[in-house]
């Protein structure tokens, strides 16, 4: 099983990415729960997203704990939400940045993914779409196909550049 | 269809599938969701059901009480001190014979303000007469929601079925749904006792204590048929549609030492603290209670037992766990965990079975 933790502000749209994964693998016949964390949210505040897949049905309600894979979407939640607690010891990380970033010894991979919505001019009531560039670059790392992500992608969205932008992201990704 | 669905929306494709001729709803989270999306199907012609808003949870099941009456099949959906202000109403439901269907996410009763999971919102409605189901996965949500409807509504049965899915837990969380075309799996409402304006009769008159008990043991009658309406209706469907439930689920019972009861979410979780458990010798198994009126009957016979209530009758304990000393003399080991949404992992379980104290009580977190 991969257990996995999202970390963005509200808005920008974890709980979509992870219901996106979440339907990638199962149209690959995989098991899947998305599970945004729900406390006081608002609009702007650091939330947490957890995403599980496995081979069997998924039996665990409970938070994520000692995740195989950290996506922080916002880098400024990092000024003050510790994004490795608990990270396994060859966990990975996922980072939305133009540049590497040093993740204590972690294998670390970095896409500009608010450069690749901007550069499409994806943007939603003044916000840049994160979730579905994030989708390729997931599919880079092996946790889906490219071809279930565009899949999941249309179904969730009907705008072409959405799926532009998961291409550009599986392109541009580097550890 | 094979698609993605949170818990919340499962329970409403099952209505939308059952097509109900009304629906009363009024919001309360974390069931929000429920109403919103069936609000969504009848607005665009997906679900051909009178959606009636109302003002409160009491009108809301006063609406629902007065279509069943006509004989129309009726739904609505709550939440904790949504389902504690309709209290009246539910009794009402019950002694009127009235098949209504209803989903409840769990949720804590305040204050302190709390809107995640717990189960003493419907546990507290116990007494009521509705028929209660406890679910553990959003397929689960769906399936149960969609037989409520038979069980209900069959002539042996005629009370109301409460389908109760943990708040957050389940209702906000998305996984796999394959959703069906139920046919005539779920056949047309015939209520005997409908209002016919053709044929004017009194409901809902003075009862006189020379009939009244008549009525009480006629619902306990019904209850008791009930379990037999429910093996039947759940038979029929994993044979139609391929996934087959029972009173409980069980996992690595038959030879195990020490039981694990517990209901809902957790009871999932359970099954995971079971094969941990096994691996370190302790031979465990897990006894998920789905229905709990009525009350199944459980092969406990020579374990020893571990009930883990997310609920509590305060002055008493654990009313899972007490439900169960009634009924059978075995050990039983207490835990209370889980409430207002408190975490509570396979490994915190799997914790309290290796130390368990049987005929003691544990509140888990609770240095006591």
């Amino acid at each position: 099983m991969y257990e996995i933790r999202l970390h963005s502000r509200g808005g920008q749209g974890g709980v979509t990415a992870a219901k996106m994964l979440a339907l990638a693998a199962i149209r690959e016949g995989k098991f899947a729960t998305a599970c945004p964390f729900y406390g006081a949210e608002r609009r702007g505040a650091p939330v947490v997203s957890y995403i599980r897949i496995d081979d069997a049905p998924i039996k665990v309600y409970s938070q994520i704990r000692q995740p195989d894979l950290v996506i922080v979407l916002d880098m400024s939640v990092m000024e003050t939400v510790d994004v490795l607690q608990g990270i396994r010891e060859d966990g990975r990380v996922l980072i939305n940045s133009p540049h590497p970033v040093d993740m204590q010894g972690h294998p670390t991979y970095h896409v500009d993914l608010t450069g690749i919505a901007l550069s499409l001019n994806l943007v939603i009531a003044g916000s840049p779409i994160l979730n579905t560039p994030l989708m390729g670059a997931l599919a880079k790392m092996g946790y889906v196909t490219f071809d279930s992500v565009k899949g999941a992608i249309e179904e969730t969205f009907s705008d072409d550049r959405n799926v532009e932008a998961a291409q550009l992201a599986y392109e541009e990704l580097e550890r | 269809m094979l698609t993605i669905a949170t818990g919340n929306k499962a329970v409403a494709d099952a209505v939308k599938d059952a097509v109900p001729a009304i629906v009363a709803a009024y919001p309360i989270t974390p069931q929000t969701e429920i109403v919103e999306q069936i609000a969504n199907y009848v607005a665009s012609g997906q679900l051909a059901s009178k959606y009636i808003p109302v003002e409160s949870e009491h009108s809301a099941m006063a609406a629902c009480i007065g279509a069943s009456a006509t004989g129309a099949r009726a739904f609505t959906a709550t939440s904790s001190h949504g389902l504690v202000y309709m209290c009246e109403m539910l009794h009402w439901a019950v002694g009127a014979r009235l098949p209504i269907v209803m989903a409840n996410a769990n949720r804590a009763l305040g204050p302190g303000w709390n809107i995640w999971a717990e189960h003493t919102d419907s546990l507290s409605m116990r007494d009521t007469g509705w028929l209660q189901v406890y679910v553990g996965s959003v397929q689960e949500a769906y399936d149960a929601t969609l037989m409520a409807f038979r069980i209900a509504e069959h002539n042996d049965v005629l009370l109301p079925v409460m389908v109760n899915l943990d708040g957050f837990a389940l209702t906000h969380i998305t996984q796999s749904l394959e959703t069906v075309d139920p046919g005539d799996f779920i056949p047309p409402m015939h209520l005997p006792h409908a209002i016919d304006t053709g044929r004017p009769a009194g409901y809902g008159t003075l009862t006189a204590p020379g009939d009244y008990y008549r009525f009480r043991w006629d619902i306990e009658r019904s209850m008791r048929n009930a379990v037999s309406v429910i093996e039947e209706t759940q038979d029929e469907f994993g044979k139609r549609f391929g996934r087959t439930y029972g009173m409980t689920e069980e996992y690595r019972c038959a030879d195990a030492e020490v039981v694990v009861v517990a209901m809902g979410t957790l009871g999932k979780e359970v099954e995971i603290a079971v094969d941990i458990l096994r691996g370190q010798g302790v031979k465990a198994g897990s006894m998920r209670l789905r229905w709990f009126r009525p009350f199944p009957d459980l092969d406990l016979a020579g374990k020893e037992v571990v009930v883990i209530d997310r609920d509590y009758s305060f002055g008493f304990g654990g009313i899972v766990a007490h439900a169960i000393a009634s009924k059978y003399d075995v050990p039983i080991f207490s835990v209370i965990a889980g409430l207002g949404g408190q975490e509570v992992t396979y490994d915190d379980i799997a914790g309290f079975v290796r130390d368990r104290r049987p005929g003691d009580e544990y509140w888990f977190g609770v240095d006591a």
